[in-house]
């Protein structure tokens, strides 16, 4: 370190660290802060009153749907989306036509990736817009309007979609089409993901399970499956942070922003509920912090989970 | 990605044809293969338009006229091109104004990002000093928590802040810059931290000795060398912040004799929640296709890089 660093390193670091502390870890702190009190939010009142936000926390009604529903997105959103991608992304590495009864990907395969990146760099809230017009409840929308030209549903009685309070499978209907756009929205980018990473394992392992006379099918679940691992658990992390950010599809998409009738509520919409049209920041405040905890342990649990010895090659 | 580099120009790896101990000399391929190369297709090929025919019908259905959309919503060929749809959804819809609202807050957002960014990146990862390890967990932290949890002491923040200095008060770009950038740095630190640290050493050793200032380092010598990462960061920073929405309708809101200044993706919002009363169906599609068409473009164009860039803040 030569003379003057301290100063350089004081310098390049008080501009980034000043902006970050202001707008982001200070109001990160003050949330923590309200959220043992009972603030409204526009009024200079706010009494301490401990944990009761928290306990009122356990009581809530709305809260305990929102957990549930992130749980169901939480479970499904990475398993559809990682499935899904790695049926995809094996297609069209080992999908070929073996012209040396061998092995290749599929004629067209850099074609498919760039078409299924697109639902990728479009804005969620773009993704949002476009299935509301898809999900209409009328002839006008492509799914009923298509199902209904077809005869398949009844034109004075089509699918309500994100409307639909009724359960299936146990889950209301409107969080299985949401869950839809979701996988939509994911499968290209991790099968782009994967696909990578089956390309990135060398050749002679590959060889080798052939000439132990192992078929593709066998290869995939034996030997290419097994060397993705590192690849799918990094995946499911991230898949799990994108199934608790559901907010700009229930925002955009549900009647009365987590509706019908409580249906599709999510931490966040309850928050925003909390905090915004009944004025009670404190608890919205506790609310925020519970989603917080809830995401690091979930993190944790995650890492956890799927760490496991790295294969070098 | 084309098919041409997938099976020549780089190592062979899995999706290349390897040979058999059982040498044969026919060139066919057998019919198992053919079956499972006619599945393949089938499946990404359904794929495929499953991606593909929403986007095609929403900016076909931008160039019919409301009464098609009513009577013919599902034909993907309009009967005329209504170019007026998107006239009227720059003008009447404010489309206009959202896009140059969107682009001076990400003109100003993302350069100062990718600024700041880097320079705190580069003193954590290459100066040693006390709170080192401390400042950098600092902004790994952020990378975990959810933003709705900040979103209320924000607001207020932003509220307290605005009437000391106007222009970093609510509904201004400014303070929306500076929001987006506070908001951007965990990743970006994180991500050009582990690329500063693969940098070799010697090199600045060699500038250090012939006398080059920290700061001259920096911009002349390191940041040319990080340009592969600050490339993929600069386009992860781009998508991001032409995406965010969360963050513009919490911050620029009406302001009392002032409009809103929305971003495209706020002004969307609006514009499709406002459908039910006014029912312009064709400037909707119209202006989705607007937020749609100029990120493809660019994303086509530069797919490769896209792709990676994106791909790899997820592999590290």
């Amino acid at each position: 370190m030569r003379h003057g660093s301290k100063r350089f390193v004081a310098g390049f670091l008080v501009l980034p660290v000043g902006l970050y502390l202001f707008y982001v870890v200070w109001p990160f702190a003050q949330a923590a802060g309200y959220s043992l009190t009972n603030w409204g939010g526009f009024s200079d009142t706010q009494e301490f009153v401990g944990l009761d936000n928290y306990v009122r926390l356990f009581k809530d009604e709305l809260i305990r749907k929102a957990f549930w529903h992130s749980v169901f997105f939480l479970v499904t959103v990475p398993l559809f989306t990682i499935v899904l991608a790695l049926f995809l992304a094996f297609l069209l590495n080992v999908g070929g036509r073996g012209n040396r009864a061998g092995v290749r990907g599929v004629r067209g395969s850099g074609m498919y990736k760039i078409i299924f990146f697109f639902p990728q760099v479009l804005s969620l809230v773009v993704i949002a817009v476009m299935w509301q017009q898809i999900y209409r409840t009328d002839g006008q929308g492509l799914i009923n309007g298509v199902l209904i030209k077809i005869g398949l549903v009844d034109a004075d009685n089509p699918i309500a979609f994100t409307a639909d309070p009724e359960p299936f499978l146990g889950v209301p209907a409107v969080l299985w089409w949401l869950l839809v756009i979701a996988v939509w929205g994911g499968t290209g980018f991790y099968m782009v993901l994967f696909s990578a990473a089956m390309q990135s394992i060398p050749k002679d392992i590959f060889e080798a399970a052939l000439l132990d006379g192992a078929s593709r099918v066998h290869t995939f679940f034996r030997v290419t499956l097994p060397l993705l691992r590192d690849t799918v658990s990094v995946a499911w992390v991230y898949l799990g942070f994108i199934a608790l950010d559901m907010y700009a599809l229930v925002y955009i998409m549900t009647p009365s922003q987590g509706g019908p009738n409580h249906t599709s509520e999510i931490f966040a919409s309850v928050l925003n509920f909390n905090a915004f049209n009944k004025g009670q920041f404190g608890y919205a405040c506790a609310i925020g912090v519970a989603l917080a905890i809830f995401a690091i342990l979930l993190a944790a649990l995650q890492l956890r989970i799927t760490r496991r010895d790295r294969i070098e090659f | 990605m084309s098919t041409v580099t997938q099976t020549s120009g780089r190592p062979p790896r899995i999706g290349d044809a390897p040979r058999r101990h059982t040498a044969r000399p026919s060139t066919e391929a057998t019919v198992g293969q053919r079956i499972f190369n006619g599945f393949s297709h089938l499946f990404l090929l359904v794929w495929a338009v499953m991606v593909v025919y929403p986007l095609l019908w929403v900016v076909m259905s931008s160039f019919k006229d409301d009464s098609e959309v009513i009577k013919e919503p599902l034909s993907l060929i309009p009967s005329k091109l209504n170019w007026d749809n998107f006239g009227r959804a720059w003008t009447q819809g404010h489309l206009g104004d959202f896009f140059l609202n969107t682009l001076v807050v990400l003109i100003g957002g993302v350069f100062l990002t990718m600024l700041l960014g880097s320079m705190a990146a580069y003193v954590l990862a290459r100066y040693e000093f006390f709170g080192n390890r401390l400042i950098y967990y600092m902004f790994l932290a952020g990378l975990t928590l959810p933003i709705y949890l900040a979103a209320v002491p924000l607001f207020k923040g932003v509220s307290n802040t605005g009437s000391y200095f106007p222009l970093l008060g609510p509904n201004q770009f400014p303070m929306l810059i500076l929001v987006y950038v506070a908001w951007s740095l965990s990743f970006t630190v994180f991500f050009m931290h582990s690329f500063f640290r693969t940098l070799p050493n010697t090199i600045a050793e060699a500038a250090l000795v012939d006398g080059c200032s920290h700061t001259r380092m920096f911009f002349q010598v390191m940041l040319p060398m990080a340009k592969p990462g600050l490339i993929s960061i600069g386009i992860f920073n781009v998508l991001g912040q032409w995406n965010q929405w969360y963050l513009p309708t919490l911050l620029m809101q009406e302001v009392e004799g002032e409009g809103k200044r929305q971003v495209i993706a706020q002004g969307l919002i609006e514009l499709s929640v406002n459908q039910g009363y006014k029912s312009d169906w064709s400037g909707l599609f119209a202006g989705v296709t607007m937020a749609m068409l100029p990120v493809l473009a660019v994303y086509i164009v530069f797919q490769r890089q896209v792709q990676a860039g994106l791909t790899a803040g997820v592999g590290k």
